[in-house]
């Protein structure tokens, strides 16, 4: 009895799994397409936008595909707002960020991994407690202090004062501690000094950390946004994020929002760039960042 | 831990002295100097500062555009975090399937990130637009109702929300989707063998185990909305119309660089200071008890 039941039922099971599990893998499918169609269609429309003239923009219904007026478009955006100026500022801004605080970070971890000196504990946590004075906590006095070093307005004033990370001098931490002491002491037998040793040895182990914090400070230094607005005052020391600003058209002005969307497109580009491009380093820094 | 290997005084001095220079200048002075001019104010003619003690602090929970901006920071802060992370966990749980092409998927989620939220904020702005934009004109066809950013607080709260919503989303659905992949199916195979239906397992066994996930993403978009949605208010409604989405970073730069009431302004960072503390001991604690990675 137990037998002629069973069986069915394993026959049944066997049966019906591939075809449950089709039936999962489409519907898996299905969402997972619609939701990068949803989430890619406001860039799509964007796009579709910074091509249309400026009637074909204010005329309903929506015309939901590129037109011909791209390359005027881009171009008014590009003068209007100085967009080379602009975009040179955010990747010097971005660039400055990323180097400067890979290098700043990595510099302190080595020192309290390798090092026995004193004062290492206070050291450690007042890095720590920088996690808890992001900019908006300092609005004010950050300018008074960066007014006072007469950096107002300058490349210095605005990559240095971003450069401390807590984050990366303890992703460096947790990684230079499981590196084999063996390693340090056979350098040191060799007659390899610590700078030596950092150069040689340590700096090509930490390759793949060093890009996975560069894609998310990169995006970070492009993106930030108070900062700037904060530092700089004249037009030709703004960044690209908050320099668009002035091509949203406001309800008294023309309503250009093709151009607008054209630089939105320009000023968008190379973050997102940098992460497709370094992928895999983007997932890694995502998840090594925030622990 | 690691044996010190590397005998030397002043070396390790040099090394970390850029990083300490840069926190005792820009984070250590600055965040004390928040502290002392919470308790001043400037005089009339901004030429000196005048001893207040708490009055700063006083006129702050007395204010009513003040606490309304801490509202308005909480509710916007709560919809982006909750919706979001409420849609990324039940689309990626219908999704969890083995499937070719995950890798795929991830790439073409991911990439949102990189948008600054004042850019997605403008482009959202386009798509919401009373006149031009695709979503009046899609809602046009459905309801009267006419859904204008110039003019609703409402409407503009939500334009905001659908903006950060949507820059982090991927990559909420993203981790989700990871999460899922890693929870070994024979529990949830044993479960459903105890006759616990697809809904019953979800709670009883998949949310439990994806905690750590969750609590990960729950303070990176508390915080992302908390903090770092500034540029969003700027760029596109400038804590407008009135002040329904001025959210407190913004009050606190406006009232200081755009009002110059330098202590007022403090008084806000030195409340945001202690909301940045408590947040961050949250984490701690429940991330030490709760959640292993």
């Amino acid at each position: 009895m137990a037998l002629t039941l069973s069986r069915p039922a394993a026959l049944a099971a066997a049966s019906s799994r591939p075809r449950r599990r089709d039936w999962h893998a489409f519907t898996a499918h299905a969402i997972l397409l619609a939701s990068v169609v949803v989430l890619a269609f406001p860039l799509y429309y964007a796009f579709v936008i910074s091509t249309q003239t400026l009637s074909q923009v204010t005329t309903m219904p929506p015309k939901p595909w590129p037109s011909t007026a791209i390359v005027s478009n881009y171009a008014e955006a590009w003068q209007r707002a100085h967009m080379g100026r602009m975009l040179v500022n955010s990747a010097i801004v971005a660039l400055g960020v990323a180097v400067g605080k890979i290098a700043i970070s990595l510099l302190s971890a080595f020192a309290i991994v390798y090092f026995d000196f004193r004062g290492k504990n206070l050291v450690f946590w007042m890095i720590f407690v920088t996690l808890m004075l992001p900019v908006p906590v300092r609005i004010v006095s950050t300018y008074q202090v960066v007014s006072v070093l007469g950096w107002v307005n300058t490349y210095w004033g605005l990559t240095v004062p971003l450069m401390a990370s807590a984050t990366g001098t303890f992703l460096f931490r947790q990684f230079f501690r499981t590196i084999p002491d063996s390693l340090a002491e056979a350098a040191q037998l060799d007659g390899a000094g610590p700078m030596r040793f950092l150069w040689t040895i340590l700096l090509p182990l930490s390759k793949a950390n060093m890009a996975a914090l560069f894609v998310i400070l990169f995006v970070y230094g492009w993106n930030d946004y108070l900062w700037p607005l904060m530092i700089t005052n004249t037009p030709e020391m703004r960044t690209a994020v908050i320099g668009i600003e002035t091509l949203v058209p406001r309800t008294s002005q023309l309503p250009e929002w093709n151009v607008a969307m054209a630089a939105a497109m320009m000023v968008l580009a190379p973050p997102v760039a940098v992460i497709v491009a370094m992928q895999r380093w983007f997932v890694k820094g995502l998840i090594e960042t925030e622990k | 831990m690691k044996r010190s290997v590397f005998p030397n005084r002043w070396l390790p001095y040099a090394l970390v002295g850029p990083q300490v220079i840069i926190t005792l200048v820009f984070f250590f002075w600055p965040a004390f100097d928040s502290l002392r001019l919470s308790l001043y104010r400037a005089s009339p003619f901004g030429d000196r500062l005048i001893y207040v003690g708490l009055t700063n602090f006083e006129r702050l929970f007395r204010d009513d555009a003040y606490l309304r901006s801490a509202l308005t920071s909480f509710s916007f802060s709560f919809a982006v975090t909750f919706v979001g992370l409420a849609l990324a966990l039940l689309l990626a749980s219908l999704a969890n399937a083995r499937i070719r092409g995950l890798a795929v998927y991830r790439s073409l989620l991911l990439w949102p990130y990189g948008i600054a939220p004042a850019i997605a904020g403008i482009i959202w702005l386009f798509v919401f637009h009373p006149s031009y934009g695709i979503l009046p004109w899609l809602l046009s066809f459905v309801t009267a109702y006419q859904l204008n950013w110039f003019l609703q607080g409402g409407a503009a709260m939500m334009l905001l929300i659908v903006a950060a919503i949507w820059k982090q989303f991927g990559y909420n659905l993203a981790f989700y989707l990871a999460g899922l992949q890693a929870i070994e199916t024979s529990v949830l195979e044993a479960a459903s063998v105890d006759g616990a239906g697809p809904i019953r397992r979800f709670f009883a066994i998949t949310f439990p185990l994806l905690s750590p996930v969750t609590f990960f993403l729950f303070t990176l978009n508390m915080t992302f909305s908390f903090f770092d949605t500034f540029g969003l208010v700027h760029a596109v409604t400038q804590g407008g119309p009135g002040d329904a989405t001025s959210i407190l970073v913004y009050r606190a730069w406006k009232d200081g660089f755009e009002g110059l009431q330098l202590g007022y302004s403090a008084a806000q960072s030195v409340v945001l200071m202690a909301l940045v503390i408590g947040l961050t001991a949250f984490q701690f604690r429940f991330a030490e008890k709760k959640v292993t990675y």
